[in-house]
């Protein structure tokens, strides 16, 4: 089973600050030494705003983990990709997600059966644009 | 101490800015064209082999253009500027001393680094660029900035492996003075030049060993730096806070030539509110405001006429009702009948930090304070000109062309890079 920890939303502490300060005697707020934990969703998936990129995901071939059609792919292009990492990779010319493979022989793997995987040759023009970090998808439709 | 300046540019920005998210344009000639897709203003390597030059306008090009596929695109203002901003936080991250010099160039401060390590760290400041944004840049390092922006010129042309240039030892800086014509030094414009050559002075290496006072006494005192810089000694200091600008300018052509005034007030309207976004956004208010129109001097056949004319706020404001009831004003007086009008421009000047201003007892102008920043929040989060004045109007007769924009990568949720 799957556990999920409910954290403090931003909106919620913005508000008390003000109440707090209505109360010019009496006992401070208990609530007082726990303001400013405010979150902001950008510190937990953009770690460096100045090489994160956002980009739109077209297509299914990695829905195995969780990259569905649609999604907004944030990608980080100061990381250096590592074996099993997402990558957004540039084959000829084009653009494509897929997870990445480096030892033994190098290849494009997609997280769906019905493609297959694509070796990286000599001849290709192979790069890697960036290190995909993070997707980001409705659920409620 | 020795001074160690380092001039980081970007190669052939907006070039380079396209094809970092349209990767099919790597190995392409691509052209990108100035605003109203008039001529070009950024040229991959292979368009500059070709012969096309900086400046030629497309209708000229068109055949080289169709002979050798060239892309074109509409400059795409959004997407440099976004990634002009990525480019000089990465730099900060390497020193803290940081002048912005234009869109895609910065000098920095290197003091204090071994001539070893300094090619070391300025060569990881090339990777960590072209690795964190794709793109390439080529860095000059020298004494002073004069002889920084000739050792980039050097990195650049020559294709410096590693991107890096140094110049300090006397040998190196001769060669390279040796065969630079004047008119590549920074700051000797084609204009001094031409007086130069008229004198013998050719070379930078020439202009190097003249005698600074009788230049100064010639032309300028800035004659005389320019002089000593080449001499490696520092005569020009970071400027590091340009962050906030001095002049706020908004200006463009009219796609169509107009002499309809409602037309020509929408655009100056635009611009103006535009002009107060910026100033409001960097925390300043403006002292005085000059507004300019003209015609086409370039046209042999359209009568001319230029004015412009400015107003002095009695109190420095950031407001932008006050400024567009000032600018409409300002435009009804110099607006002539029977001109066809070609551009508007918008001047910002006396510019003070709106937080410590001594504001006039006796001049109290409306306070809009809240309703500016609100304006400015919702055009942000929701697009520009999301909220705008009637004044500006909805149609925009005098918008120009921009028919190959790229889409705006970085700043719209709606223009995403597609990836499959």
């Amino acid at each position: 089973m799957s556990k999920v920890t409910l954290l403090v939303p931003r909106s919620i502490p913005m508000t008390l600050p003000l109440i707090t300060t209505k109360v010019p005697a009496g006992f401070p707020s208990p609530a007082e030494e726990y303001l400013g934990d405010s979150l902001d969703i950008n510190d937990y998936v953009v770690k460096n705003p100045s090489t994160t990129f956002f980009a739109r995901v077209e297509g299914d071939s990695m829905v195995g983990k969780g990259i569905m059609p649609g999604d907004i792919l944030t990608i980080d292009r100061s990381l250096t990709p590592r074996h099993g990492d997402v990558v957004v990779a540039i084959i000829n010319g084009e653009l494509t997600v897929k997870t990445l493979y480096i030892k033994e022989t190098m290849k494009l793997v997609a997280e769906n059966p019905e493609y297959s995987d694509i070796l990286i040759t000599g001849e290709m023009d192979f790069r890697i644009w960036g290190v995909a970090t993070h997707t980001i998808g409705h659920l409620r439709s | 101490m020795n001074r160690v300046y380092a001039l980081c540019d970007v190669n052939n920005f907006y070039v380079s800015c396209e094809r970092v998210f349209n990767p099919t344009l790597e190995y392409k000639p691509v052209i990108v064209l100035s605003s109203n897709d008039g001529c070009a203003v950024a040229r991959s390597n292979e368009v500059k082999e070709l012969g096309i030059k900086m400046g030629a306008p497309l209708h000229q090009i068109m055949n080289l253009v169709n002979r050798h596929q060239i892309q074109v695109f509409s400059s795409n203002y959004r997407l440099y500027g976004d990634m002009s901003n990525r480019f000089m936080s990465i730099l900060e991250r390497f020193t803290d001393q940081v002048e912005v010099y234009s869109i895609d160039e910065a000098f920095i401060g290197l003091d204090g680094f071994g001539h070893y390590k300094l090619g070391q760290y300025t060569r990881s400041i090339v990777k960590t660029v072209k690795q964190g944004l794709g793109l390439p840049i080529c860095i000059g390092i020298a004494p002073t900035k004069t002889l920084a922006k000739i050792a980039n010129h050097y990195a650049k042309s020559l294709s410096i492996p590693g991107g890096v240039l140094k110049l300090f030892n006397e040998y190196n800086i001769r060669n390279a003075l040796e065969n630079l014509p004047v008119c590549e030094i920074w700051g000797v414009g084609r204009r001094l030049s031409e007086r130069l050559t008229q004198i013998g002075i050719k070379t930078a290496l020439q202009l190097r060993d003249a005698d600074p006072k009788s230049l100064q006494r010639k032309f300028s005192v800035n004659m005389e730096r320019t002089i000593l810089e080449l001499r490696g000694q520092p005569c020009l200091a970071l400027d590091e806070d340009i962050t906030k600008k001095k002049q706020i300018v908004c200006s463009r052509s009219f796609a169509n030539k107009t002499t309809d005034f409602d037309v020509i007030r929408q655009a100056v309207s635009y611009h103006v509110t535009r002009a107060c976004e910026k100033l409001r956004k960097q925390g300043s208010i403006a002292g005085a405001m000059t507004v300019g129109i003209r015609t086409n001097p370039f046209s042999q056949n359209d009568k001319q006429y230029s004015n412009a004319i400015t107003i002095v706020f009695p109190e420095a404001t950031n407001d932008t009702t006050v400024m567009l009831n000032a600018a409409s004003q300002a435009l009804s007086r110099i607006y002539r009948k029977g001109y066809l009008y070609k551009k508007a421009a918008i001047i910002l000047n006396n510019l003070h930090d709106s937080e410590n201003y001594q504001t006039d007892l006796f001049h109290q102008l409306p306070n809009n304070s809240r309703l500016m920043e609100t304006l400015d929040i919702i055009n942000r989060k929701m697009g520009k000109s999301t909220l705008r004045f009637a004044s500006e109007g909805f149609e925009k007769e005098w918008e120009m062309r921009s028919e190959r924009r790229s889409p705006s990568y970085t700043t719209s949720w709606n223009q995403l890079m597609s990836i499959k």
